[in-house]
């Protein structure tokens, strides 16, 4: 207990005393998780909002899938972009293993079924909802399920969060893509792991705070955000609830 | 094609469900078409075949071409940004360009009295207003025919007079109505016409004032007799 105690009091000294290096690790996180966010729910966001109205023969069996990738161990993502960008790969030629881009890539490919699933649930349910009367104003399939994915941008909101929380958080795919080489393509997670191993606990524990941060930093941010929306009466709430 | 609107020996099912039963109905233009009876009789359904939004398994629907249509829901959808955006979105849908449709979006809302709202946001409007903003919505697209379900059964009774005026004002002006509703006040005060639903099938099909002088009508059905009196919804 006196070593959990020690080591916490000497990570938040780390935290509050400014240390290039872990902030150069923290940062390097946020870039990469960031970009691989963004990325990810780019194309996952469009993608769900398309599979929430689309109806075509196999959709089930696409989101059968899709939710069984929301399962795949960030290891196996990680060994799978190994394998395609490995020089002997098919994407070797990028020559992007063990940097940055590698990284961005790994993360993509995991939050990608998380930011395509959720969405896809959001806009489903706002399709049985709502999706008739949009169609009756000439609303296609595609134009339905961009409009109701931009109604529902709130609630996308915490999809985003969600993915970004996923992507910040995992470590097996960053280390087996990145190589967690210092000062290079060391993030926050793949340092926790290798300070743990080393004993330097106080370092691991301070990251592990950071980290902790980041995240409580970015539902704080969704939380004012749905404060400020229900300050303005607009809850998303059904038209007959919000009438009184 | 004599009509702005024929249905032919219309069949809707919903699964093992049958909804409407051989469907025969004609609507002229200037009409005004009030479609009752009681919860489940297929109201709601005959409405959206005739705005082709659901497929008849069986039968023919017939528009005249150069009848542009529009609905009105008995809660309607409003999307997350201003009055003026929503009323304008439909008429982008329609093919014309954003600016032209803002344009005419304020026009609209200020047919039904909205003018002042035209930049708050939909979604914080009240009932009555929303559903006049819906009413906006339909009458900026300028349609031949306009159908509504049931567009005052969730309002206050204020809201309801409102709302009701503007429909009244609608017809006034030559439009075509097919609404759905259960309020025989409001039958008597807005339809010329009056089809009488049950369990999918037309049990009646008469004008407004021949349809409630009972005496003159066939005898329908006990349900049809307790719906007629206000004892059953």
């Amino acid at each position: 207990m006196n070593s959990f105690s020690d080591s916490l009091a000497r990570a938040l000294q780390l935290i509050f005393t400014p240390d290039p290096t872990l902030a150069e690790i923290v940062l390097r996180s946020l870039a990469i998780s960031g970009t691989a966010c963004a990325l990810a729910c780019g194309f996952g966001i469009a993608l769900g909002a398309w599979l929430g109205v689309a109806r075509m023969r196999g959709r089930a069996a696409v989101l059968a899938l899709l939710n069984t990738a929301l399962a795949v161990p960030s290891v196996v993502v990680g060994l799978v972009v190994y394998l395609l960008l490995s020089r002997s790969g098919p994407l070797g030629f990028l020559g992007w293993l063990f940097s940055f881009p590698a990284m961005v890539f790994a993360q993509s490919l995991l939050v990608l079924p998380v930011a395509a699933a959720l969405t896809r649930q959001v806009v489903e349910d706002a399709d049985v909802q709502h999706g008739e009367q949009l169609a009756s104003m000439g609303a296609g399939p595609l134009l339905r399920s961009l409009l109701l994915a931009w109604d529902e941008r709130y609630a996308l909101l915490t999809v985003l969060i969600a993915c970004f929380g996923r992507a910040i958080s995992e470590v097996g795919a960053v280390m087996i893509v990145g190589g967690n080489i210092d000062g290079f393509t060391r993030v926050m997670t793949t340092a926790i792991a290798l300070e743990t191993s080393k004993g330097d606990l106080p370092l691991a524990l301070g990251l592990g705070l950071v980290l902790l941060s980041v995240v409580l930093g970015l539902n704080a941010v969704v939380v004012v955000l749905r404060r400020w929306r229900l300050s303005r009466g607009d809850a998303g709430l059904p038209s007959a609830a919000v009438a009184s | 094609m004599s009509g702005v609107l024929r249905l032919q020996g219309v069949d809707v099912t919903f699964g093992r469900m049958t909804a409407l039963h051989g469907i025969d109905l004609r609507i002229e233009a200037g009409e005004r078409v009030a479609l009752i009876g009681a919860n489940g009789s297929g109201k709601s359904t005959l409405l959206r075949v005739l705005h082709g939004l659901v497929t008849p398994r069986r039968g023919t629907v017939l528009r005249d071409s150069g009848a542009g249509q529009a609905m009105v829901f008995q809660r309607p959808f409003m999307l997350r940004t201003s009055a003026m955006n929503n009323v304008a979105l439909a008429l982008w849908l329609r093919g014309m360009r954003w600016r032209e449709a803002r344009e005419r979006a304020l026009l609209a809302l200020g047919r039904v009295g909205l003018g002042e709202a035209a930049l708050r946001n939909a979604r914080v409007l009240s009932g009555g207003q929303q559903q006049r903003l819906a009413l906006a919505r339909a009458w900026a697209l300028q349609p031949r025919v306009l159908l509504l379900d049931e567009p005052t059964a969730s309002l206050d009774p204020h809201a309801k007079r409102e709302v009701e005026s503007l429909m009244a004002e609608f017809a006034l002006a030559g439009m075509t109505m097919v609404f759905a509703s259960h309020n025989l006040g409001q039958v008597k005060r807005l339809a010329t016409r009056v089809v009488y639903l049950e369990q999918g099938r037309v049990l009646a099909d008469a004008p407004v004032d021949q349809f409630f002088d009972r005496v003159r009508l066939p005898v329908l059905s006990r349900e049809a007799d307790l719906f007629v009196k206000g004892e059953i919804a």
